[in-house]
């Protein structure tokens, strides 16, 4: 995604991040530009969380670098100002509503009290109320208007809709999409919840236990992962020399998924030998990638 | 609307070429922006530029500075001479192997064809 000759917004080089008995993060290298909405995916625990607090200066990295805007984030107020991170389990003062929404607005140099007021009337958020009597999705919703309202330069959202319905998520990603078409800037959101959030993205970086397992732009991700299923004869003279993975059989009957692009000559293939062919979502992607090695799904997706 | 097997933006430039060629969008109709594709697809904008950009190089819409897209003048001739082309491979082949699967001779077929279109009353056709 990068474009040639641009300086990424986000770039890092063999982060790595043990803990005593864990490797969080394991030599992790990538470059994020904006404006962009890129998809950070990976089960609970691969690593996204670490991620995303080591590139805001709220955790330190054992080893490896990281630049943001262009320098590095650790105790920069001058770049963190223009970052925000709405963690999921994100702690605030004992304040009002009102008042953390104020604090927010000093903060951020670009924050928009009018975007503010409009979400906090979205989501039902009543200001006068005190932050520790809200509702686990009314402090989710809080984060969520704070991090739209900031128009940082680079916009982080670490699973940020605990506790909201699927009403008040879809209110999240159609209130993201307007900001960003009004006002484009780099934008991470770190999910498990794929499938939702599958058409918003340009780009997509998953983790799997620490490890990068896929870099690609979005379109290419679609379309690049596909079960096939058909007699046995037909499914292996079609999938011969390609990965695959997942094969079931019953009877003389057989599914399987195979990897890289199909291109129209081979759907007409398919066809010919009877094959029915089924695009895998994001989500069904992921759930294949987490099962394979790196370069392995990486290529195939580049495929 | 959408599915997961083609890149949105070619999905995106699909649809728009269907309403070019059966007429919904008229040669010199103002198209939807990529800020209104965005919001009803619920899609990112950029992707729907992209969408859009593939029919601009295509010569089916014309960008009007400022003003906006519109459907480029001959662009549904260009679109059904297109798609003309692709009929016999995309539909009439399909159709002569499943017939040969059902063992239906090439008259049997051609007399399928006929009683079909007639039914449809596809005489406007």
């Amino acid at each position: 995604m990068t474009e040639q000759g641009s300086t990424p917004t986000i770039s890092v080089r063999g982060l790595t991040r043990r803990y005593r008995d864990q490797t969080a993060l394991d030599d992790v290298s990538l470059d994020i530009s904006g404006p962009s909405i890129t998809g950070l995916l990976g089960r609970n625990g691969a690593g996204k969380s670490t991620f995303l607090r080591i590139i805001t200066g709220q955790e330190y990295a054992s080893a490896g670098q990281v630049h943001v805007l262009g320098g590095s984030p650790v105790e920069n107020d001058a770049i963190l100002r223009r970052m925000v991170l709405v963690r999921e389990d994100q702690a605030y003062p004992d304040l009002r509503v009102g008042q953390v929404i104020r604090a927010a607005s000093w903060f951020y140099p670009h924050w928009s009290g009018d975007l503010a007021d409009s979400l906090l009337a979205d989501f039902d958020l009543p200001c006068g109320r005190p932050v520790k009597k809200l509702s686990r999705g009314m402090r989710s919703a809080l984060g969520i208007v704070i991090g739209l309202a900031a128009r940082a330069e680079v916009t982080l959202f670490d699973e940020p809709y605990a506790g909201l319905d699927a009403v008040a998520r879809q209110l999240f990603y159609d209130r993201l999409l307007a900001s960003h078409t009004e006002d484009p800037s780099t934008v991470i959101l770190s999910t498990h919840l794929v499938d939702e959030v599958a058409d918003l993205l340009e780009h997509v970086v998953m983790i799997d236990h620490g490890k990068i397992v896929l870099d690609a732009p979005a379109d290419e991700v679609r379309g690049s992962v596909t079960a096939v299923s058909g007699s046995v004869t037909a499914v292996e003279e079609f999938v011969a020399g390609r990965t695959t993975w997942d094969r079931r059989r019953v009877g003389s009957h057989e599914s399987l998924v195979v990897g890289g692009a199909l291109d129209r000559a081979d759907r007409d293939r398919a066809r010919h030998l009877r094959l029915s062919l089924e695009a895998l979502s994001l989500q069904q992607v992921m759930v294949h990638a987490a099962g394979q090695p790196g370069d392995e799904l990486t290529r195939k997706a580049h495929a | 609307m959408l599915d997961d097997g083609a890149p949105i933006f070619t999905q995106i430039a699909e649809h728009l070429a269907d309403e070019i060629a059966d007429g919904t969008l008229a040669e010199g109709a103002r198209v939807p922006s990529t800020n209104e594709l965005a919001a009803f697809y619920r899609i990112n904008p950029a992707t729907a530029a992209k969408g859009i950009n593939v029919l601009i190089d295509r010569g089916l819409l014309d960008k009007r500075r400022g003003i906006g897209m519109f459907v480029a003048a001959g662009a549904k001739a260009l679109l059904l001479e297109e798609r003309r082309n692709g009929f016999a491979e995309r539909y009439i082949r399909p159709l002569i192997a499943e017939a040969a699967r059902l063992e239906i001779d090439l008259d049997g077929l051609v007399g399928l064809v006929r009683a079909s279109h007639h039914e449809q009353g596809a005489s406007k056709v």
